[in-house]
């Protein structure tokens, strides 16, 4: 049953001619009203996952829940369809649970609020923001544990509530729900945070109301989101072909021994709109990396990528959903079944988008990118301090950039937008720990006449005794390179113990015990490359060998060689991409994923250190 | 009492401003800039002006000067070499930076990967380390320290040098231990430690911040050497204060050690000077178009002061250093238009003809055509500039614009025309910037223009924004030579507290603020001003214990309460943010005390009187191009307007440093302080503001 929202003032809005320039105006006081929800978020919020990181996305939709503003929104519509109850001035809905909002948030861990805008008498707008909370309860700190079998593992799981009814705030229930969490201070803090964010956007659209008026904000809404349909319409026709194409990706394991899962997406035009199909998707995984994927989620994350790939200066919101239709098999990692679990879906997230970038570069590789998502590489770290005061990290890394059809790709940045390190003199004075390398990873971008970026090596000394756990993926299969360039290098984990003892770590691993003084080297992915390596600059191979982003042994990936002085050796160099040259293999397909699956299993453990993930479903799990 | 000199060096031009302190009474001139060595200018621009008011050097008291020199250098990437010295395991720490890609979902797709500014080849490692408490974890091995230095001597050719060590905000020890072997090593290069520059948590943002203060201070350093030199040679005692970002001044010495803080020096004179016209004028809310030869500077004035930012950004660089909130664009008189072999199509800027060889019309070597010229063809820059010792080559800039429209395939004055539409649409983004995109609306502002060519363009951003009046102030083209000279000298001191109320108490904090207003005042007197001049004003910056965010709230040492400062934290927090928390305990973060120089009083000048009628300031009548047509126009002196005199546009009104242009359909009203007041003329078919 869908909610029923009771409005006092039953007029119409009236459709009003806005001129172009009150439009822009309101187009930018909306996105700016956006912008001063992320700055009231980061200033208020506690846990260093908010408040450092910027792991938190605001919206500002429509009366009817369609994004005007704002990214990873787009799911008011799935709420408002599940949601039984009736929606009035001053409530303020409060939740957590995938599966009573269609998706709209996609684990316990991100608390979303979401706030109706009334003004006289009728709903004129909803602002919302969701953010990670670093603690939620549940079996691990952080309340990701990556071997979870049902949601029931992962911590509070809150169904859509109100958090204040007609103005009156549910105390009791928030006290139910602090009591959860091992970080309570953290979660109040940011809770608070994501209500302020909504207000104030509310203010905001209240006072874009009082000035333009009510009429004139509803047809400026609608006249946003039609200019953006009226644009994808034009670039789906002309970017998007009626021959299907298709692409698959891998998540590399499931934490619990099995791997890779495959994910595929084909892709074509008809009658006007986009289909995209995900039927050959594998089925839903035992452990915790199932990603429950709403499909207008996945209409935006199409919708943006579509902008950026091919026309950056379009303007991004809803309106064009009708005009993209998403099939998900139900069962699939994708649409898993309840209660499956459901916490460490970020790999599966992260993997959506090197998919969506094989989609539509195929047609047009002018405009395809390497891949770079290994997803968003965890690190949890707790335990009792010598004071007996409990510590508790979640900490997200970053890898290399692919390299893209006009430059080389950053090193060690982040693929998430907002996102930020958490500086490392912040870890050392809140935390007890040092860090005691930072840096690119030389060679693990992948080479190409546009290198990929180089993923980051660090290292963490700890000095407590505690527990650590550590997420991330393509540790198995590798971030492709396109275009002739090379897949970039893999991401790997390693502990050194204070006895001297080192041991690889495996790259989903909950509850692992480390001492003081042990050292965890965090290793990233590489980017992939972009274009014919041996068409990059020698003596830019050379350059960034000085700036230790390359080593001797690497340029042969470009055929530089190095003579002793540290400059190129022409005549060697030469030779050398002369016999590559000759030996490359043409091929019809842009992409280069490395070895085949088959191939990677059985040089695994040589090569990673790690025994091969088993066949989904070869066995019983 | 003296003189105050106010000087402000542009990309053009340097404005002069002196001040008789005790009459009020103003003096001005405007020389051209000298690019290779700007003291030049200064100088002998000085020099002049005394001489023709006969005062002597020894009756300047305060030379105040705001300077692009550290700006420009940025902009133009004419930069030092930085070497960089960062703790062992960290040499990335420019290449990473905070990780960020700035924009939406899938930004990093467009987002171009950026050189960090101390190329990472001359970043080398410190063997050391400090934890978080500034105790050593690892003394440096300075032997090895010393081999890596002579190394990246022998390979690379630095000009300046950084030091940034983990942890030295808490102690700059390391940071000094290396220091002292870089002093040995490059005995002649300047040395920054961030210890020093910006002793703040987070060791990107202050590694940064240092960087680009030894990107800038070799040339600074030069300039201002030669700068005490030649007032020296000039026989003045003069003390010398150069304007810092955030609209204070400080001291030459400081500044040469600090650079860092002049990197919006130039654009603050010129909304310092614009707060103060528009004080006078009884307006609050302005934009501001401070329209030069190179670049154009926008900023928002609102309720009588400019927005401060914690921030500093000249083009992609942005480091933590107090501004005045101005966004530049690349846009100004002497901005180069050309026509692009593949698209075909008008571009105007970014490059500059500067002030050497500067546009055509000024026959000073320059062949490319600039604004300046598309507005001499069009007819609003009139023949003769600064009052009539400054010919312009009419026949020159239309043989420059005339490639342009071969080009294109268009008229001459098509053309020249759509050089100037360009350049204004260039500059009404950068003005959305500062007002729209804030969330303000533009039409709530007057907008003012100064500078060389602002009064050219303002007319046109005024139609554009719909921000009326348009303000032209007198003499504009030396507001920022104004602003040097109104405002004040300012002493900042910033420490961590660090503290929880509940450890802390009234007493213990007072005695520490004094101790940093008894540091600020010291230094204050130290560079001359009396102690009974002096302002002092504290602040402490509270927040709940958990949060990166502080409010920062003014209190005064004698009547201290801890109390009061919680009740007014948690009334701004709930203003600012709708909640208060009332479990989690409130921390004291900063303190800060600030020593203010005294204000000169300088008065506005006061118009005469006149009838309305502005015949008696005709010059002659004129023809110009506008709208699409060439239209009768009539050239006014500026000088010989009285208050109230109403100018129909389409007019010109010309003075010593600068040339107004009133379009048709709007009109210039004389106040009474001598501002043109522009607005749409009541026969404007769009009507009357």
């Amino acid at each position: 049953m869908p909610a029923q929202i009771i409005e006092t003032n039953s007029a119409p809005f009236n459709q009003i001619d806005v001129d172009p320039v009150t439009l822009d105006i309101m187009e930018n006081a909306l996105r700016n009203a956006r912008i001063e929800m992320d700055a009231t978020l980061v200033r208020t919020a506690m846990s260093p996952g908010i408040r450092e990181q910027g792991d938190a996305f605001p919206l500002i939709a429509d009366r009817e829940g369609k994004m005007v503003v704002g990214q990873f929104g787009s799911f008011i519509d799935g709420f408002l369809r599940s949601y039984p109850g009736t929606i009035e001035e001053g409530d303020m809905i409060f939740l957590s649970d995938p599966y009573s909002c269609d998706g709209a948030v996609s684990h316990n861990n991100d608390w979303l609020v979401l706030l109706p805008v009334y003004r006289g008498g009728r709903l004129v707008a909803w602002t919302a923001m969701f953010g990670h909370q670093s603690d939620i309860g549940g079996k691990v700190a952080g309340s990701i544990p990556i071997d979870s079998k049902s949601v029931f593992e992962e911590g509070v799981r809150i169904p859509p509530v109100k958090i204040y009814q007609k103005g009156v705030y549910n105390e009791e229930m928030i006290k139910v729900v602090m009591h959860q969490s091992r970080k309570p201070d953290w979660c109040a803090a940011d809770l608070n945070a994501l209500i302020a964010s909504c207000r104030v956007a509310a203010r905001r659209v209240d006072e874009m109301c009082g000035r333009f008026g009510e009429d004139e904000f509803a047809s400026a809404t609608d006249l946003l989101l039609a200019r953006n349909h009226r644009a994808m319409k034009h670039l789906i026709e002309t970017s998007i072909g009626e021959e299907p194409v298709d692409f698959t990706d891998y998540i590399c394991d499931d934490g619990v021994g099995f791997g890779p899962y495959k994910i595929t997406c084909k892709m074509w035009r008809e009658d006007g709109k986009v289909i995209l199909d995900f039927a050959g998707t594998d089925p839903q995984a035992p452990s915790s990396i199932n990603f429950f994927l709403n499909e207008n989620m996945f209409k935006m994350f199409f919708g943006i990528y579509m902008i950026m790939v091919f026309d950056p200066q379009i303007l991004f919101n809803d309106g064009f959903y009708d005009l993209v239709d998403v099939r998900i098999p139900e069962g699939s990692l994708l649409k898993p079944i309840y209660p499956a679990a459901l916490a460490g879906r970020t790999h599966a997230l992260g993997r959506i988008f090197d998919i969506l970038g094989g989609l539509l570069g195929q047609r047009a590789p002018e405009f395809l990118n390497g891949a770079g998502f290994s997803s968003s590489p965890h690190l949890m770290y707790s335990g009792f301090d010598k004071s007996g005061e409990w510590f508790q990290l979640f900490q997200i890394g970053f890898g290399g950039i692919p390299g893209r059809p006009f430059g080389d790709g950053p090193d060690g940045h982040s693929l998430w937008p907002g996102f930020t390190n958490v500086p490392n003199e912040f870890l050392e004075k809140y935390f007890p720990m040092r860090i005691e390398r930072y840096e690119a990873k030389p060679d693990s971008g992948g080479a190409g006449s546009f290198r990929g970026g180089n993923g980051i090596h660090m290292t963490y000394c700890f000095l407590e005794p505690g527990t650590i756990a550590i997420h991330d993926d393509r540790w198995f299969t590798y971030p492709w390179g396109v275009n002739g360039g090379e897949p970039g290098e893999r991401a790997t984990k390693i502990l050194e113990r204070t006895d001297g003892s080192r041991e690889v770590v495996a790259n989903k691993k909950d509850g692992i015990e480390v001492k003081e003084g042990d050292l965890l080297h965090f290793i990233t992915w590489g980017g992939g490359g972009w274009g014919n390596p041996l068409e990059r600059d020698p003596d830019l191979v050379a350059l960034e060998i000085r700036q230790g982003l390359v080593t001797v042994k690497g340029a042969l990936e470009y055929g530089v060689v190095i003579a002793e002085d540290g400059t190129v050796d022409t005549a060697a160099t030469e030779k050398l991409r002369a016999e590559m040259a000759a030996a490359v293999v043409e091929s019809d397909s842009p992409f280069n994923f490395g070895p085949d699956i088959d191939t990677l299993r059985t040089n695994c453990l040589e090569e990673t250190g790690l025994p091969a993930p088993i066949q989904p479903g070869s066995v019983a799990a | 009492m003296g003189y105050r000199l106010g000087v402000d060096v542009g990309g053009t031009f340097t404005d002069l401003l002196l001040i008789d302190e005790t009459s009020g009474q103003t003096f001005r001139d405007k020389v051209p800039s000298t690019p290779n060595d700007p003291s030049q200018a200064v100088i002998n621009g000085a020099r002049g002006l005394c001489e023709r008011q006969a005062i002597t050097s020894s009756e300047i008291d305060l030379f105040l000067h705001g300077t692009t020199v550290a700006t420009n250098a940025v902009l133009e990437k004419k930069i030092a070499r930085v070497g960089l010295v960062v703790t062992e395991g960290h040499r990335h720490i420019m290449q990473i930076a905070r990780s960020l890609v700035p924009g939406g979902l899938a930004a990093w797709i467009i987002w171009p990967k950026p050189e960090p500014m101390a190329p990472l080849e001359c970043t080398i490692e410190a063997p050391e380390r400090m934890d978080a408490k500034g105790e050593t974890v690892r003394e440096l091995d300075k032997d090895v320290m010393r081999a890596r230095l002579e190394k990246l001597k022998s390979e690379e050719n630095i000009e300046a040098l950084t030091i940034c060590l983990m942890n030295s905000y808490v102690s700059g020890a390391h940071e000094q231990a290396v220091a002292e072997i870089c002093a040995e090593v490059f005995p002649d290069i300047p040395v920054s430690m961030s210890s020093d520059i910006l002793p703040e948590m987070q060791e990107y943002e202050r590694a940064l911040t240092t960087v680009a203060n030894s990107a800038v201070r070799p040339t600074v350093a030069r300039y201002i050497g030669n700068l005490e030199r030649e007032l020296v040679d000039w026989g003045t005692t003069a003390k010398l204060n150069l304007l810092r970002s955030d609209g204070g001044l400080m001291s030459a010495e400081k500044s040469s050690n600090a650079p860092v803080n002049l990197l919006m020096s130039g654009p603050a004179g010129g909304v310092a000077g614009a707060v103060w016209v528009a004080k006078n004028a009884g307006i609050g809310n302005v934009l501001t178009l401070d329209m030069g030869g190179t670049s154009t500077d926008v900023a928002l004035i609102e309720n009588g002061s400019a927005r401060l930012q914690r921030e500093t950004s000249v083009g992609d660089l942005n480091v933590r250093a107090s501004s005045i909130d101005v966004k530049t664009v690349g846009a100004g008189g002497g901005s180069i238009a050309f026509v692009p072999e593949l698209t075909k199509a008008l571009r105007v800027g970014p490059e500059s003809a500067g002030a050497v060889p500067g546009p055509v019309a000024y026959d000073k070597g320059g062949e490319l055509p600039t604004v300046t010229d598309a507005n001499v063809v069009l007819g609003y820059l009139p023949e003769s500039l600064l009052g009539g010792s400054f010919k312009l080559d009419r026949e020159g800039a239309q043989k420059a614009v005339q490639t342009i429209a071969d080009a294109l395939g268009i008229g001459l004055m098509e053309a020249a025309a759509g050089i100037v539409d360009i350049v204004n649409e260039n500059m009404f983004g950068a003005l959305r910037l500062v007002s729209v995109q804030q969330g303000y609306d533009p039409r709530d502002f007057a907008l003012m223009g100064f500078g060389g060519a602002g009064p050219l363009h303002a007319n046109a951003m005024g139609k554009l924004m719909n921000s009326w009046p348009v303000i032209i102030p007198p003499s504009p083209g030396v507001l920022c030579a104004y602003g040097d000279a109104t405002t004040r000298q300012r002493v900042e001191t910033q420490r961590s507290f660090n503290e929880q109320v509940q450890n802390t108490n009234d007493a213990d904090l007072s005695v520490y603020l004094d101790s940093l207003g008894a540091q600020v005042k010291a230094e204050l007197e130290a560079e001359g001003v009396e102690p009974e001049a002096i302002e002092l004003l504290y602040d402490v910056d509270m927040r709940y214990a958990g949060q990166a965010f502080e409010i920062p709230l003014s209190v005064t040492p004698d009547s201290l309460s801890i109390a009061n400062i919680i009740s007014r934290f948690d009334t701004e927090h709930e203003r600012l943010f709708t909640f208060n928390l009332d479990e989690t305990p409130h921390e004291i973060v900063n303190v800060r005390a600030v020593a203010l120089g005294k204000a000169s009083d300088v008065a506005p000048p006061q118009l005469a009187k006149g009838d309305g009628d502005p015949g008696q300031a005709k010059l002659r009548d004129h023809q110009l191009f506008m709208d699409g047509k060439i239209q009768d126009a009539v050239i006014y002196e500026r000088a010989k307007l009285d208050a109230g005199d109403i100018v129909p546009g389409p007019a010109i009104v010309t003075e010593m440093d600068s040339t107004t242009l009133v379009h048709s359909g709007c009109e210039a009203l004389v106040d009474d302080n001598g501002n043109l007041m522009i607005n749409r003329a009541a026969s404007n078919p769009e009507g009357a503001n």
